[in-house]
């Protein structure tokens, strides 16, 4: 309770103050009254004041009262020069919210543990592939059920496994067929809801015995976040049903709130048992669609658990390898080779954690790196301002201030500037966040991540403000609190040591904004080369509908849809294929020329209506393009990457070659175009055949799906978008549109990572190189302030106004090389952490070395412009007057 | 720094005892009170009773309340706390024990 009351007291001691001094007052006059000498009385009864302050400090916690009005008294310093405190603060805070949105991110993504019970117990299973031939280790982490049904039993004992499937975005409808949806669907294990310690919201969750059969229990449960996004937490929603592809689900529960799946940076709709796969997929050991995540018992160690998955592993891989027919010796070498590796999934697992975890770790420290260059120049502008302060110091020294009430004044006040900036940059982190988690997006799979502002933000950013606070704050205020009042308030003692600090602050801000400004051109210059490497067609006014068949469908029907589109206005042409190029689906297979052994290189294979080429305006080399009465097969187009893989580069028209002992004739020849997603690759092998399908007995083979190219006139192809989709229907009701993307987006959606890399990495350059040449202007500025008296006498004997120029600015010039060395040599230190996010760019690179070398050069030169005129302004007869 | 204190440190029993026996006297009032009972011998230096009721209020031994005397004055005057009682319990017993130690090594011969 004292204490409680003490620290009450500190905030209204004026009110304690007045009254102790009545009471003091009282005590004389009562002793006057009592017939006492007043000139007595008050001498026996000492020093008001410091009885006063006696009294005082028993009531209340005298040093939070030291610390109020020390936080009062900077608060009316920085109110006092508003215009540098609010620099000050608005750079501090550009740094801070920087930091704290880059923390929210990767606390999101990597480090915040799932809402699951032990989530320091879960594992992944994940396989480390041989060294491929540019020396990376590929690693994955899928598997087929049988594997899972293997691995799981071979550590029953010790760790209960949980299969969940890669989170999928899938259609499903509540009601009739035209009102399908959007949803992502997650296949997990009946188990794991149970073995995760997770509780229904709503109903019941899953359970082993939904998982036995197949087929067996057409049962879903919903996630919080999906139960109240779409229906509003209803509670009449066991029970209801939903049809997905064939199958009628029935809802029957609702998840625990926070989980959202396994996978971090996608939000999982709806849950199904594993059972509920098709029987054929749960059955086949090549299709590996699955994660396999581990948890261990309580006191089961990792290590035993991996030895025995991988010798269960082992056994999985010989048993396949069986089956393997026409392999080489070097790739059931490299198959041997892979591995089995338990990583820690306490933070979920996603595809999304492995593109982005590095790329926001770079992030990150660029905007750390910023902040150290905006914390030197606050430190800069402190120490400039203590050196004005230090008669004051001084003073407050010889009236009896110790040394540790004046680091504390310091330090209050850059606690001040801390928090203010803090304040900012966490409004500022709370939109910068998400904003950046938008533009991850790609348009078709938008990535959703939770991103709480919660304690573990609030504490992040404190700390960084009390972090901070000392790093800008401890020098300054250690140095003013070292001041010897004699000297300062005699006046006149240079000084010089508080220069040289200033000047080695810009040497180490100088090669911080170097290598923030490297790493920059680096990322900027990867983009630049990704984007303009060419893609062989012309994404521009094509817009894709993809659709699926109820039932599939003969090509004939495909064909009537397209003629229905063709005739809609706008419409230049209409294609079909089976997926958009560049979707990061693919169909692969081996090729043999000649009665050769199946190749270990594979060809992609794209099934394409006659016009497409014409469609995606890729270019005929040799032959004809696919007319009506072609089928696949036997006929096929290929492409330039073909023609050097199988043909050793010569023209392949009119050639044959057999895939899966089945002949095709080649009857054209076209220019590469890119097929896959990955852009970092050259341009893949591909063999184009024609849509229309036939089975061994020359019937047409019906179509589940495809894609309907269009070309529009118009310029934004989207303003058709929802004229093809209710066309679609008109010509019967068999066929459906899933998914409406442009080219455009489809190909801009695969830089997307290299975009945001390159345009926040420029921002951060920009505000680097701003806040370094504020620094150093600040700095230069300073130093011709204190020097004035010395350069006006120098003047007065004559030196040349180049003399002085020069003699302002040689020392920080030698700090700015100083600080560009050193940033080259810590930019090359960094390039390997960056090495997988470049693109054909190397550090050594000199082109990547001079620019940020020249940017740094241009904006010292120009921050040190108005110091020099400064001084060579200053008139000595006025200067030496003054003093 | 502070003058000699002639009462050694017992100033808290002297404040306690008065207000128990008294209670509602205010500073000036105390410090005469401990010169009269004491027959002039104990003086309270004026600099340490001020500071001295303040501590005791802030440990919560007695109370403080402003009133305003019949002459129209206002006088800030103190009372004794329930913590206040237990306390000159203590610095009672502790006194007695202290004196009587005190008393029997100037008796050894």
């Amino acid at each position: 309770m004292s204490f409680w009351s003490r620290t009450a007291n500190v905030f209204r001691s004026d009110r304690l103050s007045r009254e102790i001094d009545e009471e003091l007052q009282r005590h004389i006059a009562d002793a006057i009254e009592q017939g006492r000498d007043p000139a007595e009385a008050r001498r026996a009864f000492g020093s008001v004041l410091r009885n006063r302050e006696e009294s005082l400090d028993v009531r209340l916690v005298a040093w939070l009262d030291s610390l109020r009005s020390d936080a009062v008294f900077s608060w009316r310093q920085l109110m006092n020069r508003k215009v540098t405190s609010g620099a000050a603060i608005l750079s501090l805070a550009l740094g801070i919210g920087a930091c704290t949105s880059a923390f929210r991110l990767i606390d999101a993504l990597l480090l915040r543990p799932l809402p699951v019970s032990h989530p320091e117990r879960l594992y992944s299973v994940v396989f480390e592939g041989a060294a491929g031939a540019d020396g990376r280790v590929s690693t994955y982490d899928s598997c087929s059920y049988p594997m899972f049904r293997q691995m799981r039993a071979a550590v029953k004992d010790q760790a209960e496994s949980v299969a969940v499937s890669y989170a999928e975005r899938i259609d499903l409808t509540y009601g009739r067929d035209e009102e399908m949806e959007k949803a992502y669907r997650q296949f997990v294990s009946g188990w794991m809801f149970d073995s995760f310690g997770l509780r229904p919201s709503l109903g019941r969750l899953l359970t082993e015995y939904d998982d036995v059969t197949p087929d067996a229990y057409p049962v879903a449960i919903l996630s919080h976040d999906y139960w109240t996004r779409r229906f509003a937490q209803d509670r009449n929603v066991i029970g209801r049903t939903f049809r997905m592809g064939d199958d009628l689900y029935q809802i029957i529960g609702v998840a625990e709130e926070g989980f959202t799946g396994t996978e971090t940076g996608t939000v999982t709709d709806v849950f199904l048992p594993m059972m509920m796969k098709n029987p054929r997929t749960l059955a086949s050991t090549t299709n590996f669609w699955l994660r396999t995540l581990v948890e261990l018992k309580p006191g089961a160690a990792a290590e035993p658990v991996r030895e025995r998955l991988r010798a269960t592993f082992r056994g999985i891989q010989q048993e396949r390898a069986k089956s393997f027919i026409g392999m080489s010796k070097r790739r059931l070498e490299q198959f041997f080779q892979e591995k089995l590796l338990l990583e820690p999934a306490g933070s979920g697992r996603s595809n999304l954690q492995r593109d982005y975890g590095r790329t926001l770790l770079a992030l990150g420290i660029l905007a750390m790196l910023v902040l150290v260059i905006a914390c030197v120049n606050v430190a800069n502008l402190m120490t400039a301002q203590a050196a004005a302060r230090a008669r004051e110091m001084a003073l407050r020294v010889a009236i009896g201030a110790g040394r540790w009430r004046l680091v504390q004044l310091v330090l209050v006040e850059c606690a001040w500037l801390a928090l203010l900036a803090t304040a900012i940059g966490g409004w500022f982190a709370l939109w910068s966040a998400p904003f950046i988690v938008g533009m991850i997006n790609p348009p078709d799979n938008p990535a959703r991540l939770m991103l709480p502002a919660d304690w573990r933000v609030a504490a992040f950013s404190l700390a960084l403000a009390c972090g901070v606070t000392f790093l800008f704050g401890l020098a300054p205020a250690m140095r003013a609190s070292a001041v010897r009042p004699v000297s300062a308030l005699k006046g006149g003692s240079a000084p010089h040591s508080r220069g040289r600090m200033m000047r080695t602050m810009i040497a180490l801000q100088v090669s911080f904004c170097f290598v923030v400004l490297f790493v920059a051109g680096l990322l900027a210059t990867t983009f630049d080369r990704l984007t303009s490497q060419p893609i062989g067609f012309s994404p521009e006014r094509i817009i894709n509908l993809e659709a699926l068949a109820q039932r599939p469908q003969p090509p004939v029907y495909w064909d009537q849809v397209a003629d229905r589109l063709r005739a809609v206005p706008g419409v230049e042409k209409v294609a079909l294929t089976v997926w958009p190029l560049m979707s990061g689906e693919a169909a692969n297979g081996a090729i043999s020329v000649n009665g050769a052994p199946a190749s270990e290189v594979l060809s992609d294979f794209l099934r394409i209506s006659p016009g497409w080429l014409d469609t995606m305006r890729i270019p005929l080399i040799d032959g004809r393009d696919f007319s009506a009465a072609d089928t696949n097969p036997p006929v096929a187009i290929v492409n330039q990457a073909f023609a050097r893989q199988f043909f050793n580069g010569e023209n392949p028209a009119g050639k044959w070659f057999e895939n899966e002992h089945v002949r095709f004739q080649i009857v054209g020849f076209v220019r590469d175009a890119r097929s896959r997603d990955d852009m970092r690759r050259p341009i893949r092998a591909t063999a184009y055949v024609p849509f229309n399908t036939v089975d061994s007995r020359g019937a047409f083979v019906p179509m589940g799906r495809g894609t309907f190219v269009v070309r529009t006139r118009t310029a934004n192809p989207m303003a058709l978008a929802s004229i093809l989709r209710h066309e679609v229907p008109r010509a019967g009701s068999a066929i459906y549109i899933t998914n409406i993307r442009t080219q455009v987006e489809i190909s801009l959606a695969h830089t997307v990572r290299e975009r945001l890399l390159a345009m926040l990495a420029m921002f951060f350059a920009a505000v680097a190189v701003l806040l370094a040449a504020i620094g150093l202007y600040g700095v230069l500025d300073y130093g011709v302030l204190q020097r004035r008296r010395e350069i006006g006498i120098r003047l007065a004997i004559g030196a040349q106004a180049g003399d002085i120029a020069r003699q302002v600015t040689a020392e920080a010039f030698s700090m700015v090389l100083v600080g560009a060395i050193a940033g080259i040599v810590l930019g090359m230190a960094s390039v390997r952490y960056i090495e997988t996010l470049l693109y054909e760019v190397k550090g050594t690179d000199m082109g990547m070395l001079i620019v940020p070398s020249l940017t740094i050069l241009a904006a010292a030169s120009l921050a040190a412009l108005p110091a020099m005129i400064r001084a060579v302004r200053i008139d000595p007869v006025k200067m030496l007057r003054a003093d | 720094m502070s003058k000699p204190d002639s009462l050694q440190g017992s100033l808290d029993l002297l404040v306690l005892r008065i207000l128990s026996r008294r209670p509602g006297l205010h500073g000036y009032a105390i410090m005469s009170t401990i010169k009269d009972w004491s027959s002039d011998v104990l003086r309270a230096d004026e600099g340490s009773l001020c500071p001295a009721l303040h501590r005791m209020e802030e440990a919560g031994w007695i109370r403080a309340k402003w009133v305003t005397k019949d002459s129209g004055r206002r006088a800030r005057i103190y009372e004794l706390r329930a913590a206040g009682k237990e306390r000159l319990d203590a610095e009672e017993s502790r006194w007695q024990a202290v004196t009587s130690a005190v008393n029997r090594v100037l008796r050894t011969v």
